[in-house]
Formats: structure tokens, sequence, C-alpha cells
């Protein structure tokens, strides 16, 4: 019965070691790469496999706590990419590009059909309304 | 096998300080954005094993709530960088 908390507490060192070491490479790369979907692309990844980690850890070493950190640890994994993925799409739309230029770029195609269909949906709107009050 | 954790701990401060570095810094609102994020997560991970080094359990429930208001915060941003708000 003592071995098994052995082999789960140094299995639990391990995890925090190694997920800290991701947290800081992570950090690194928010600090030293040249452009916002560079750094979100390395802070968010390296960051949320780093927090997981150490908190699985955490619940490997006090395997009283473990429910409750299964439940962070899963709020981390929705939640995370959810948050990158809305500030990239905002600050593409905000007018942001990336430093290096490529070739192909889809998503601009796509934001501005929508544009287009919008002010195409406005200008109906409004010539309806023109004929409503004429009428 | 105390001094391993301990490591950890300063990698985490370490890494919690570029980041800082870079919300200081940061050309536009959304590279700040991105690091508070980034900050946000990594503070976690230190709530968490600040709970273990001190033997606390409420510092979990204080982990969730930060990891909650986090997200809420960054999508509130988001969406006011995108002027939809």
């Amino acid at each position: 019965m003592n071995t098994l908390y052995d082999i789960l507490y140094y299995l639990g060192l391990g995890f925090v070691l190694l997920g800290s070491i991701f947290l800081f490479l992570g950090a690194l790369g928010i600090f030293r790469m040249p452009d916002l979907y560079n750094r979100l692309q390395a802070g968010t990844k390296a960051s949320t496999l780093g927090a997981m980690s150490v908190v699985l850890g955490v619940g490997l070493m006090q395997p009283s706590w473990l429910i409750k950190l299964i439940v962070i640890i899963l709020f981390i994994g929705i939640s995370n990419p959810l948050s990158s993925h809305a500030l990239a799409r905002a600050s593409y739309r905000r007018g942001i590009r990336p430093f290096f230029k490529e070739k192909i770029d889809a998503y601009e195609e796509e934001v501005k059909r929508e544009k287009e269909r919008r002010e195409k949906s406005r200008t109906k709107e409004n010539s309806e309304t023109i004929k409503e009050v004429t009428e | 096998m105390n001094g391993i954790i301990y490591f950890s701990i300063v990698l985490i401060g370490i890494g919690s300080l570029l980041a800082f570095m870079r919300f200081v810094k940061g050309p536009t609102a959304a590279d700040r954005a991105i690091a508070l994020d980034t900050l946000s997560v990594i503070g976690i991970a230190g709530l968490v094993l600040l709970a273990y080094v001190f033997e606390r359990y409420i510092y979990i429930d204080l982990a969730l709530v930060y990891a909650v208001l986090g997200f809420i915060g960054i999508i509130v941003i988001a969406r006011y960088i995108e002027k939809a708000l």
C-alpha cells in the first residue's frame, strides 16, 4: 500500500516538473515572438498543456483532492482554446495582419464577402423604407 | 524531493514575470489581452501548487473561481476589441 503512494508521488513530481517547464516555455514564447498570431499560438498551447499537467501532478501527489482538480483540468481544456480563438478572430477583424506576408488568406475573402452581404441587406432595407415612406 | 517543487515554483515565477513584461510592453490591446490570458493560466497553476505546498484545500476553490472569472473577462475583452459590444 505504501509503495503505491510512493509511485503516485514520484509520478506527480514528474508531471509538476514537466508542466512548469511548459509554462515557462509558453511565457517565453509570449515574450519573444515577433507577431500577435505567433504569440497567441506559442502562448496558448504551451500554457494550456503546462497548467493541465501541473494540476494533474498535484492531484496525483494528493489523491484526496483529485475530483475537484479534474474539474479544473476539464475547465482549462475547454475554456483556453475558446478564449484564444475569440482573441484571434477579434484582432483579425480589427485589422491587425500577420507579420509575414502570406500567399493565401482565405479568411480575408470571407470577411469581405460578409461585409458586402451586410451592406447589400442594409441598402435593401433602406430602399424598402424609402418606398414605404413615399407610398 | 521538495527541491523539485521549489524549482518548479521558481520556473513559474520567471514565466509570470516574462508574461507581465509582455503585458507592459505589448504594442496593441490584443497583445495585452493575450498576455493577461497567459498570466491567468499561470496563476491557476501556481495557486494549485501553493495549495499543495501549504496544505490548504481552500486554495483550490480559489483557483476554480479564478479560472471562471478569467475566462469571462477574456471573452468580454475580445468582444470589445471586435467592436461588437
